[in-house]
């Protein structure tokens, strides 16, 4: 048992548009200080569900706590929970006004003092850099800007939990890095709650401490990075997380926990408890496979020859692609890939451990 | 005769001014509350509400004028009133002729409202009427051109005025019915002068129209 209650939880929270469920089962719980990503192809439903956590829209179905409340129902107690979190949205849009004013809102609404107002708002300001936008009309800022003026604006109020959508979508990488390092001075100095939808999973990586994937409405894991990179529960999401090889198979033999998968003419080794006869699918990633011009030795399991069909190379890393019986995608360091010379048409012989097979089941 | 500012020319020109902006303030008073009311709460019959405003953008003049007269008429509900052939019952004549555009309007630039910047105020911790002030204050540019549209209809009719207000000299006589009195008399010359200044005043509202289309 944790000894504080979770900042937000949902139970079996759903909703439906036209008829149609666009959530499901939705059972999350966000602690205190934590910081939450949740990836998901397009219209997997992250805007929708962060729409509900921060009760701007009620759910068809299932309640939301806010800080222990049941809050799903009363609009008093909604507006009062609104006022302790707040919402960047996919779309940053600023009001037909100053930059200052547009900052100044939420706190004018909460009731604050005309020179506290002065006072946070040249704060904030001054944090996502923006001091000499004081009076400039926020229509005419550009894109990276209005973002920085949507995050002053919510971070003025000093939020106990800050829900952002895709905060660098459409940004260039040098507005994408610096919201990025802003997001990163916002967790350092607030310790503020942060449950973030994106489709960067390195820019997830690099922010949140724990991952919830979503598809189609529903949310198939949560946990860390490393479980969801290499354990993921279908293959959507294997494809999602940026799995290149994906190779579908029968399990032949199954002992101790390990299985071998018969694939076209080859036969690949996986630690897994699956039964003999299931079909299956064996996910490795690419970085996983090694590459040798000889065999390493003769008794590794996991290592076929074929021949180079494909490669292609960015920044330090060569994509190599290898026609072995089946298709394997390998990611080494371009300098490996220069010290064998590789290239295509040329034999190479491609290895992988049994334990950087993760195995799931076929729809 | 423009040029010469004939004291009777500049008397009707103000006279119609004085009415269609009196008719307009007093519709505007009406129109932005009840317009804000309408599209801030959702009820049964909204939609339908809103198509019987839009239908009404065109009604005839002389309807509304045929309508306010039954209802001013010695004989009618407000006889008592003695309103007929008088400034007031034009005014009352042209505020229920602009009510429905610029409540038609004023609903439009509501709408017309991005629902992110609803979100938006929502998300930042707004209340119902707090919210309902940001997206009024988004659209004021809209809703002042709802109200000019209005102030545009309400100078430029004639029938209504023609019908309530009787055209009597001095009185109640404006530029669109001393403009079509005197045409039929054949004072060719004065229904010019008095056009001139209908359309320049029709020139100037439309100016001010485009400028806040472009704000
Ligand atoms: N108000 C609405 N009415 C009807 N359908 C909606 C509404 N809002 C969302 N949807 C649908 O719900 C599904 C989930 O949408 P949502 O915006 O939550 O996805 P998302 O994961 O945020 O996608 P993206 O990554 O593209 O932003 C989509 O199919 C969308 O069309
Ligand atoms: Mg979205």
């Amino acid at each position: 048992m944790s000894t504080s209650e979770p900042i937000i939880e949902t139970t079996d929270l759903g909703q439906r548009f036209n008829g149609q469920d666009v959530l499901r089962g939705i059972n999350l719980s966000i602690e205190r200080g934590e910081v939450f990503a949740l990836i998901g192809p397009t219209g997997s439903g992250k805007t929708t569900l962060l729409r509900l956590l921060d009760l701007i829209d009620t759910p068809s179905q299932g309640k939301v706590y806010f800080d222990g409340t049941d809050v799903t129902e009363s609009t008093g107690q909604r507006l009062e929970a609104r006022r302790r979190m707040a919402f960047v949205l996919q779309k940053p849009v600023v009001f037909n006004t100053s930059v200052h004013d547009n900052v100044a809102y939420g706190l004018r609404w909460r009731g604050m003092s005309r020179d506290s107002i002065r006072n946070r708002v040249d704060e904030v300001l001054e944090m996502v850099d923006m001091a000499d936008f004081h009076k400039r009309n926020a229509r005419m800022l550009s894109g990276g800007e209005i973002q920085r003026v949507a995050i002053a604006r919510a971070i003025a109020t000093e939020p106990e939990v800050l829900l952002l959508d895709e905060p660098t979508a459409n940004l260039d990488p040098v507005s994408t890095a610096r919201i990025e390092g802003l997001i990163g001075d916002i967790i350092q100095r607030y310790q503020t709650t942060i449950v973030m939808a994106t489709h960067d999973m390195s820019q997830g990586q690099r922010l949140a401490g724990r991952v919830g994937m979503l598809l189609n409405g529903e949310i198939l894991q949560t946990g860390g990075w490393h479980e969801a990179f290499n354990t993921p529960r279908n293959r959507e999401m294997a494809n999602f997380v940026g799995i290149e090889n994906i190779i579908d198979g029968l399990v032949l033999t199954s002992e101790d926990n390990v299985v071998t998968i018969g694939t076209n003419h080859s036969v690949i080794e996986a630690i897994s408890d699956f039964a003999v006869g299931d079909r299956v699918h064996a996910c490795i990633r690419s970085e996983e496979v090694t590459l040798a011009l000889s065999p390493i030795s003769s008794s590794a399991r996991n290592s076929f020859s074929g021949e180079i069909t494909r490669m292609t190379s960015t920044g330090p890393v060569a994509r190599v692609e290898i026609d072995c019986g089946f298709r394997l995608v390998a990611l080494i360091t371009n300098r490996s890939a220069g010290e064998m010379s590789l290239e295509k048409g040329k034999s190479v012989h491609a290895s992988f451990k049994a334990t950087a097979v993760h195995v799931i089941k076929q729809d | 005769m423009i040029v010469s500012l004939d004291p009777e020319v500049m008397q009707i020109a103000g006279r119609s001014l004085a009415l269609a902006a009196t008719s307009c303030a007093i519709a505007t008073l009406i129109a932005l509350p009840l317009s804000s009311l309408i599209h801030f709460n959702s009820f049964r019959g909204k939609r339908l509400l809103i198509n019987v405003i839009q239908t009404l953008y065109s009604v005839p003049t002389v309807v509304v004028g045929l309508f306010v007269f039954v209802f001013i008429s010695r004989a009618g509900p407000l006889g008592s009133l003695g309103l007929l052939f008088t400034p007031a019952g034009i005014v009352i004549g042209q505020v229920l002729l602009v009510l429905p555009i610029m409540m038609g309007l004023t609903i439009s630039a509501l709408r017309g409202v991005d629902v992110t910047l609803t979100d938006t105020a929502i998300s930042l911790g707004a209340n119902r009427f707090q919210t309902a002030y940001v997206v009024i204050k988004e659209a004021r540019f809209a809703m002042l051109g709802a109200v000019i549209m209005g102030f545009g209809r309400a100078i430029s009719e004639v029938g209504l005025s023609l019908m309530v207000g009787g055209n009597i000299r001095g009185f109640t006589r404006t530029l669109t019915t001393a403009i079509s009195l005197e045409t039929s008399k054949g004072e060719i010359e004065l229904s010019l002068a008095l056009g001139m200044i209908l359309l320049f005043i029709a020139l100037v509202v439309s100016i001010v129209l485009n400028r806040l289309q472009q704000r």
